[in-house]
C-alpha cells in the first residue's frame, strides 16, 4: 500500500499533475498566467468520500443495533441466521482484497500482464460474492417487509452488496485500462489504485457487517 | 456584430475562449469565482421563493382562524419555507457561495482542488430545487411533514410529495458532501508552500471545521432519507410503529445531522465576520489561536449533542443528562469567540457602513440565540416550551439573525472584490435598519408567545396570542420591504456604482491583493504569501504593513 503513502503527503512540490489539473488552468490575459504544478489528491478526495460513506453504513449500522435493544421481535421470527455461506462470502472478500494488492504490486513493478491476472482473479472473487449472495438471498426464510429485522438485513446487506456490483463494475474497467496502449501505466495507475482503495473500503465495511449482522 | 452558424456554435470553444462576461455564469465554468457567483445568486432567489412563502406563514397568522390559506396548504408551505431556506439558501450560499470565492484566495491557491466536482456540486442545486418547489404543485400532494419529515407523519401525509421531497434533500445532501470534500483538501493540500496552517484566514479554519461536519454527519441523513423513503415505498417498517418499527431512532440519525447543520449553517458566518470586523476596525482579529481551537471545540461537540431536540421524545434520565451537560459545553468555545469578536472591535477606528453594522449586529441578534439556546439546553425548561414558537424564535435568532445577517455584511464587503464597484452606502443603511427592525419585531414577539404556549406549525391559534402575532407579521412586512433597497442597490451599482478599486477597505487578506474583479487564474503572478492576514495598526495611518505581505519568488 505504498500508494497510499501521498494521502499523508503535504509535500507540495510533485510534479505530477494529472491531466485534470492541466485541463482547469486557461491562460491568463497577456500571457502572463503562471502555470504552478501541484501534486496529485484525488486519491485524497477519494479517500474523503469514502469517510462520508463509511458514516452512511455508520447510520444503518447504529439503527439496527438501536432496533435490535429496543424492538422485539413478533413471534416465531429470530435474528439467528444460517452462517456457512456468509462466511465463505467473508472469506472470498478477504482473499480478493489480497488478490487487489498483488494487482497493484504487479502493477507498481511494470508488470501489467500479471496486473490484469490479479485484476480478472479479483473480479472474479466479487462475481462469486454476489452470486453468493443472491444464493442466500433465495434461501432466506423471510422477505423484505415481513418484521423489522428483515427489512434491516435486506438494508444493510443491499446496500454493501450495491457497493460491490460498482466495484465489480470499477475492476472491470481498470482492467481493461491495463491492456498495451491502455490508460494504466506503471508510472500512471490513479484508476488502479482509486479501485483498489475503494476494494479495501467495500471489504472492510463487509467484515463489521459480517461481525454484526451474523455473528452477534 | 456577425452571428454564428449553427455548425459553428457546435464546435467546443479553446481554452482561452471559454464563455466571458455573463455568458459564463450560465455554463459549466470551472473557475472558482464563477461557482461562488453561481452559488450566491442562486441562493438569492431561493431566498426570494423561502421569504414568500415565509410571507405566507406571516400573513396567515395575521389572525387566529386559517382564513388566508387551508390548513393543508399551510403545512405545504411551512414544508417547504424551511427545506428552500436552509439546504438551499443558507447551506449553499455561506458554504458554496463565499466558500468558493474566498478559499482558494486565502490558501493562496489558483483554484479549487477538484474544480469539475466543485461545478457538478453547484450544478446539482438548481435541479433539486426546481424539483423541490415543482412538488407544491402535485395537487393536494405536496410534503407536508415539515423540514424534519419525522415519522409517522411523515408516512401519513401524501406520498407523492414526500417522496419528491426525500429526492431532492439527497440531491442537495450529495452536492453539500461534495462541496466539503472539496474544501478540505483545498485547505489542507492546496495552500501555497510557506503558508503554514496556523497563517491561515480565519475563514479557513471555519470552513475546515464545517465541511467535517459536512463530511462526517450528512451522509448519516441520507442513509435516515432512504430508508424513509423504503418505508413510503416498499411498506417496510424501520420507523413505522404499526410494522414493528421505531420512530425514536429516525429522530436519532435525523439530528445526527441536523444539529450539526446548525453549525453547518452558522460556522460560516464565524469565519466571515472574523474576516470583516478586523478590516473595519483596523485592528488584528483578537485571540486568533483561542478561535481556532474554538471551532475545533464546536465542530467536536456539535456532532455530541443532537439528542437536546428530543427531550420529549421519551429519552432515558441519563440521556438527557449527557446531552444537557454537553450542549451547555458549547456556550464555552461560543462565548470564547464572541468576546473575541468584542474585543476585536474594542478601541478600534471603527467605521460603521453597512458592512460593519450588519456584522455588529450579527453579534447582539447572536449572543441573544445563543442565551435562548442554552436555556433550551436544559430538560425542565425545554419540556416547557417544546414545540412552541420560543423554539422558532429561537432557531430564527440564529439562523436569521447570526447567518443572514453575516451574508448581508459579506455582501457589502465583496461586493467591490467580485464587481469593481462599491454598494451605495445610503441604500445598504436604509437596508440595514429596515431589516434590524422588521427581524427584532418579527421574532422576538415570538419568544413570549411560546413561554405563553403558542404551538408551532398550526395555522390556528387561540385568539388571546393575536396581537403579539400581528406585531410579528409587521416585523415580517419590514423584513420584506428591506429585501428592496438591497434589490435596486445590488443591480443598480452592478452598472452604475462608484469605482472601487482593488482593495477600498485597506484589507490586508490575499484577494485583496489583486484585481477587482480578479482574473481567471485570481493573480497575473505568483500568488502573495500572507502570513499575517490580520496585521493592522502597524503604521500610525493605519496602512498595510509592508512587512506582512512577502511576494515569495
Amino acid at each position: 500500500m505504498t500508494s497510499l503513502s501521498n494521502l499523508a503527503d503535504s509535500d507540495l512540490t510533485n510534479n505530477n499533475p494529472h491531466p485534470k489539473d492541466a485541463a482547469q488552468s486557461e491562460v491568463a490575459p497577456e500571457g502572463q498566467g503562471v502555470h504552478e504544478v501541484h501534486g496529485d489528491f484525488r486519491l485524497f478526495g477519494l479517500a474523503t468520500f469514502l469517510v462520508a460513506d463509511g458514516m452512511t453504513f455508520a447510520g444503518f449500522f447504529a439503527a439496527y443495533l438501536t432496533f435490535r435493544a429496543v424492538n422485539p421481535l413478533p413471534e416465531g421470527s429470530s435474528y439467528e441466521l444460517e452462517l456457512l455461506l456468509p462466511t465463505i462470502n467473508t472469506v472470498i472478500l478477504v482473499v480478493s482484497s489480497l488478490t487487489f494488492h498483488q494487482a497493484g504490486k504487479a502493477c507498481r513493478a511494470n508488470q501489467l500482464a500479471k496486473a490484469r491476472t490479479w485484476l480478472m482473479v479479483t473480479g472474479g472473487l466479487g462475481v462469486a460474492f454476489l452470486a453468493s449472495q443472491m444464493v442466500e438471498y433465495f434461501s432466506l426464510p423471510f422477505g423484505l417487509t415481513d418484521n423489522l429485522f428483515a427489512s434491516t438485513f435486506y438494508a444493510l446487506t443491499g446496500f454493501h452488496g450495491l457497493h460491490v456490483t460498482l466495484g465489480v463494475i470499477c475492476i472491470a474497467i481498470v482492467t481493461l485500462q491495463t491492456r498495451s496502449n491502455g490508460r494504466i501505466t506503471a508510472k500512471d495507475h490513479f484508476g488502479l489504485e482509486a479501485a483498489e482503495l475503494y476494494w479495501h473500503f467495500v471489504d472492510g465495511i463487509w467484515v463489521v457487517l459480517y461481525g454484526i449482522l451474523y455473528l452477534l | 456584430m456577425t452571428l454564428a452558424t449553427p455548425s459553428e456554435l457546435a464546435q467546443p470553444l479553446p481554452g482561452n475562449l471559454q464563455p466571458q462576461g455573463w455568458l459564463r455564469y450560465f455554463s459549466f465554468s470551472l473557475d472558482h469565482k464563477v461557482i461562488g457567483i453561481q452559488y450566491l445568486v442562486c441562493g438569492f432567489i431561493f431566498y426570494l421563493i423561502g421569504g414568500a412563502l415565509a410571507g405566507v406563514i406571516r400573513t396567515e397568522l395575521a389572525s387566529p382562524m386559517a382564513d388566508f390559506v387551508s390548513r393543508e396548504t399551510y403545512n405545504e408551505v411551512l414544508t417547504l419555507h424551511g427545506t428552500v431556506m436552509i439546504f438551499l439558501w443558507i447551506v449553499p450560499v455561506v458554504n458554496g457561495g463565499f466558500g468558493n470565492y474566498l478559499i482558494p484566495f486565502y490558501v493562496g491557491a489558483r483554484d479549487m482542488a477538484y474544480p469539475r466536482l466543485n461545478a457538478v456540486a453547484f450544478w446539482l442545486i438548481p435541479p433539486a430545487g426546481i424539483l423541490l418547489i415543482s412538488s407544491y404543485f402535485l395537487a393536494g400532494a405536496a410534503a407536508q411533514s415539515g423540514w424534519t419529515a419525522y415519522p409517522p407523519l411523515s408516512l401519513t401525509t401524501p406520498a407523492a410529495g414526500q417522496v419528491v421531497w426525500i429526492l431532492s434533500v439527497l440531491l442537495l445532501g450529495g452536492s453539500s458532501i461534495f462541496g466539503g470534500i472539496n474544501f478540505i483538501a483545498t485547505i489542507l493540500k492546496l495552500r501555497r508552500p510557506g503558508l503554514g496552517l496556523m497563517q491561515m484566514p480565519m475563514y479557513c479554519w471555519a470552513m475546515l471545521g464545517t465541511s467535517i461536519l459536512v463530511v462526517l454527519s450528512t451522509p448519516v441523513l441520507a442513509g435516515t432519507l432512504i430508508m424513509l423513503s423504503f418505508d413510503i415505498i416498499a411498506h417496510t417498517g424501520f420507523f413505522n410503529p404499526a410494522l414493528g418499527g421505531n420512530v425514536v431512532v429516525y429522530q436519532h440519525l435525523f439530528w445526527f445531522y441536523s444539529h450539526p447543520a446548525v453549525y453547518i449553517m452558522v460556522l460560516p458566518a464565524f469565519g466571515l465576520v472574523s474576516e470583516i470586523l478586523p478590516v473595519h476596525a483596523r485592528k488584528p482579529l483578537f485571540g486568533y489561536v483561542t478561535m481556532v481551537y474554538s471551532i475545533m471545540a464546536i465542530v467536536f461537540l456539535g456532532l455530541i449533542v443532537w439528542a437536546h431536540h428530543m427531550f420529549t421524545s421519551g429519552t432515558p434520565p441519563w440521556m438527557r443528562l449527557f446531552f444537557t451537560i454537553a450542549t451547555s459545553f458549547i456556550a464555552v468555545p461560543t462565548g470564547i469567540k464572541f468576546f473575541n469578536w468584542l474585543a476585536t472591535l474594542w478601541g478600534g477606528k471603527i467605521a460603521l457602513n453597512s458592512a460593519m453594522l450588519f456584522a455588529c449586529a450579527f453579534i447582539v441578534n447572536f449572543v441573544f440565540g445563543g442565551i435562548t439556546g442554552v436555556a433550551l439546553a436544559q430538560v425542565p425548561f425545554d419540556i416547557h416550551v417544546h414545540d412552541t414558537y420560543f423554539v422558532v424564535g429561537h432557531f430564527h435568532y440564529i439562523v436569521y439573525g447570526g447567518t443572514v445577517f453575516v451574508v448581508f455584511a459579506s455582501l457589502y464587503h465583496w461586493y467591490p472584490k467580485f464587481t469593481g464597484r462599491l454598494l451605495n452606502e445610503d441604500l445598504g443603511k436604509l437596508h440595514f435598519l429596515l431589516t434590524f427592525i422588521g427581524f427584532n419585531l418579527c421574532f422576538a414577539p415570538q419568544h413570549w408567545l411560546g413561554l405563553n404556549g403558542m404551538p408551532r406549525r398550526v395555522a390556528e391559534y387561540d385568539p388571546s396570542f393575536t396581537t403579539l402575532n400581528q406585531v410579528s407579521s409587521v416585523g415580517a412586512l419590514l423584513m420584506a420591504i428591506s429585501t428592496v433597497p438591497l434589490l435596486i442597490n445590488v443591480v443598480l451599482t452592478a452598472f452604475k456604482g462608484e469605482i472601487a478599486g482593488d482593495n477600498p477597505w485597506n484589507a490586508l487578506t490575499p484577494e485583496w491583493l489583486t484585481s477587482s474583479p480578479p482574473p481567471v487564474e485570481n493573480w497575473l503572478g505568483e500568488a502573495p504569501l500572507v502570513t499575517e492576514p490580520y496585521g493592522y495598526g502597524h503604521t500610525p495611518d493605519n496602512e498595510p504593513s509592508s512587512s506582512s505581505v512577502k511576494q515569495v519568488a
